[in-house]
């Protein structure tokens, strides 16, 4: 079992040094054909929308160049790998994490908007509770939502943002149009999230894994149209603005005599307004997790699981599977509907846009690379995925960083001292691909005259890269971790012992 | 009538786009079984390329025949847009080729992601307005009817159906094309019979992005404009295309791609033209429910 848990060690193609220059003069001719069109010329509309192709070599010459190093580099490390045994102390320490990880972590996020406002004040802090915990927490509980479809009843969903978006709908139209209150509008929403979830589940849910995707990702599509289209019933696509705010017993979260600050004899603050949300959402994900987490014990949830290995044999030992796979899919969609009436009494705005395909791509991919089923594995890649995500929104930060040599030394130093205390390889690594970053950011600003002046980027804006970081990187850690973080499974019955599964030898349905 | 006729026109000259695209998913479906989120987006990327090259051809090199020039286009346009798919072939599918069936569409997910943000940075977020071309228009029908018929559309059915003739012949003639029906229909059991795989698929993907090109090239010609963000849907139709056909079914992916577009154009032009991707959508979902395995599908039989 261990050896399976254990990434297959790779074959150490130690090729001779002349092997893999000539590999990585290959690379570098194939950047070139690749560049030679798109990045070899700018396409500039003058004043008068004509077109004109303005060269730019040195774009190509640096993409060459990278190529060449980073091809070098890679089949260096591939030369140099081999699988080392893990030590005592780290096998202790993975030990140790497994066990007390989920503990510490909900205890760290119900502390974490506090330590930050006696760290950063009621002002500072505001960002990091809203862009970084509120924002993190609504993909950790989209993740878990979706993980009971994808990772639990292995039925591939492309289009769960469409339940998202009809719980954000359902809270803002009812809020703008009757004045229900968010309280009652939650439960609506999520069971008219579920009721969708039935209704498109139940005729659809017979095909195949990759017709259900397509068919899933129509279904998205075709909310997101009509939720454009359907202009007195929805707004279009200006959305629905002024969504009221969320209430405590009432209490309006506002600087007014009859606000909440006011009633506990708090100085107001905005910070409190979004705690209060903070936790709520908190709140709202645990129970996502609960739910699911219990429901997996019990007959329902194993047999989604089961559905998930095998189909034509939960079919042959009396499964009904349509059955089983509609629970699934209504329960996504309820926890999905009740994120997006959150979603709709946080940002007092909704629009189609914010129900676009990339939504249900970035909360697929967050379910798979964190490790399908594992709920750790899923918080662990909401807060890489969003939260890097949100960081590189920090343009002044960024700026700073990129824009003086000074800036980029020190982020060097800062990789180079966890490379002393983690491992050598990665820090090498890591240090060259923030290299790698640098050139290739400056290779589309570059101009011949600052030929000498490689660092420095004064126009150098990191929103531009985000999303190009961001498919990049679900690019990689699926190379690198296929599995996700959490590769392993606990298994929810177990004779005696509980032993580890890797996640290898899990199964996904064909749906 | 008329206004039927001018509608059956501009259906099939989307529907040979949408076609031209699905085979690059239905290829790549049947051959790996994997959904190529990318291909969209690199059917983007190529409309870009055309249109650079086009740029290149006609502003530094001083070309004035249009077709001599869109003809380079086209074969350039293949070149390159063939290279790409194989490099992202090379680097995010190929790794996970045995792993399981996720994993490749993530990955694909991201390089679609990456591949409109790499357009979106290295050619600026605005339309590009293309230079107009094949701009004439033939009067159909004599007076008294109504019917155009641009000479942009012309090309492109005659390219497509070119093109397509020319594809079929080499799946079903060309050593290479015996290879990737054998890999298609069993992979394992074609390696054992001496064919190597990893070169079949790489091939394959060549050919599908080639086609896109040619998609790409006639779609910017044809709108004339470009947006890095004009990946998505015409990529989700298509693959709409492959399915409703059947997907791994090389003439379903054509007959789907024709059906998707004659679709669009008459529901815009009889009913409304604000829901023709919910009518798109919805069609294919019905289909899908009567007909699990598309129009010309084979339907899958499972042996325990």
């Amino acid at each position: 079992m261990t050896a399976i848990t254990q990434p297959i060690a790779h074959v150490a193609d130690s090729a001779a040094l002349s092997v893999r220059l000539k590999e990585a003069a290959a690379t570098a001719a194939v950047t070139v054909l690749l560049c030679v069109p798109i990045i070899l010329f700018h396409a500039n509309a003058d004043i008068n929308n004509v077109l004109h192709a303005i060269p730019r070599p040195w774009a190509v010459a640096i993409f060459a160049f990278l190529a060449f190093f980073g091809r070098l580099a890679v089949s260096n490390a591939a030369a140099k790998r081999e699988a080392r045994p893990e030590s005592g102390f780290a096998a202790a320490v993975r030990q140790a994490s497994a066990k007390y990880l989920p503990g510490i972590g909900l205890a760290a996020l119900f502390l974490y908007p506090f330590v930050l406002m006696t760290l950063l004040g009621s002002g500072g802090s505001l960002k990091w509770v809203d862009s970084y915990g509120i924002q993190i927490l609504i993909y950790v509980m989209l993740g878990w939502g979706l993980n009971i479809v994808v990772g639990l009843a292995g039925l591939l969903d492309l289009g769960y943002v469409a339940f998202y978006a009809v719980g954000a709908y359902s809270y803002a139209l009812l809020a703008t149009h009757f004045g229900w209150s968010f309280w009652i509008c939650l439960p609506l929403a999520g069971m008219l999230a579920a009721l969708w979830g039935v209704m498109l589940g139940f005729p659809v849910l017979r095909l195949r894994g990759d017709y259900l995707a397509i068919v899933t990702l129509a279904f998205g599509e075709i909310i997101r149209s009509v939720l454009v289209n359907w202009v007195p019933f929805t707004g279009g696509g200006a959305g629905i603005a002024s969504i009221p705010k969320i209430t405590f017993f009432g209490l309006r979260f506002a600087s007014g005599p009859d606000g909440f600050d006011a009633f506990f004899h708090f100085a107001y603050s905005p910070l409190h307004g979004r705690m209060f949300l903070y936790y709520l959402i908190l709140c709202l994900a645990l129970i996502t997790n609960l739910v699911s987490m219990r429901l997996r014990r019990l007959p329902i949830g194993r047999a989604w699981e089961a559905l998930r290995e095998d189909e034509i044999a939960c079919r042959s030992l009396g499964v009904n599977t349509t059955n089983t796979k509609l629970t699934a899919f209504a329960l996504g969609a309820f926890f999905g509907g009740l994120a997006g009436s959150f979603f709709a009494v946080r940002q007092g705005f909704i629009s189609p846009e914010s129900f676009n395909f990339m939504e249900s791509a970035t909360i697929l991919a967050i379910v798979v690379l964190g490790g399908m089923g594992s709920q750790i594995g899923v918080a662990l890649a909401a807060t890489f995925l969003i939260g890097g995500f949100e960081l590189l929104r920090e343009l002044d930060f960024l700026r700073a960083v990129m824009s003086n040599g000074a800036g980029i030394a020190a982020l060097c130093v800062g990789v180079a001292t966890f490379g002393v205390i983690r491992s050598r390889r990665l820090a090498a690594q890591a240090t060259l691909a923030l290299v790698c970053l640098v050139f290739a950011a400056r290779a589309f600003h570059w101009a011949p005259d600052a030929l000498f002046d490689v660092f420095a980027m004064p126009d150098f804006d990191p929103a531009q890269y985000r999303g190009l970081l961001f498919g990049l990187a679900m690019v990689v850690m699926m190379v690198v971790r296929p599995r996700g973080f959490v590769a392993t499974r606990a298994p929810s019955i177990f004779l005696k012992e509980r032993k580890v599964v890797s996640g290898a030898l899990v199964g996904e349905g064909r749906g | 009538m008329d206004n039927f006729v001018q509608q059956l026109i501009n259906g099939l000259t989307l529907g040979s786009v949408y076609g031209l695209i699905a085979i690059g998913y239905t290829m790549v479906y049947g051959i790996i079984g994997m959904i190529n989120f990318a291909h969209g987006d690199l059917f983007m990327l190529s409309a870009f390329v055309a249109l650079l090259t086009f740029l290149i051809l006609t502003q530094i090199f001083g070309l004035t025949s249009l077709p001599v020039a869109f003809l380079i286009v086209l074969i350039v346009g293949m070149t390159i847009t063939g290279a790409w798919n194989w490099a992202i072939e090379r680097i995010a599918y190929r790794p996970l080729r045995g792993s399981f069936r996720l994993a490749p569409l993530i990955s694909a997910i991201g390089m679609s992601t990456f591949l409109s943000n790499f357009v979106q940075v290295a050619q600026g977020p605005r339309n590009k307005p293309v230079p107009p071309m094949f701009t004439n228009i033939i009067h159909l029908g004599g007076a008294g009817h109504d019917i155009s018929l641009q000479y942009r559309q012309i090309v492109i059915v005659v390219v497509t159906a070119l093109l397509l003739g020319g594809f079929w012949w080499v799946i079903q003639n060309t050593p290479l094309g015996r290879a990737a029906r054998a890999v298609e229909q069993d992979r394992r059991m074609a390696s054992l019979m001496g064919i190597d795989v990893d070169r079949t698929v790489s091939i394959v993907f060549v050919i599908g992005a080639a086609l896109a090109a040619v998609a790409g090239a006639l779609y910017m010609m044809y709108y004339g404009v470009v947006n890095f963000a004009d990946g998505f849907l015409p990529g989700v139709k298509a693959f709409t295309a492959a399915v409703l056909g059947g997907i791994g079914s090389l003439p379903g992916a054509v007959l789907g791609g024709l059906t998707i577009g004659l679709i669009e154009v008459f529901w815009s032009a009889y009913v409304s033209s604000d829901y023709k991707d919910v009518a798109a959508f919805s069609i294919l979902a019905i289909t899908l429910i009567f007909m699990p395995s598309g129009i010309l599908g084979r339907p899958e039989i499972e042996k325990v």
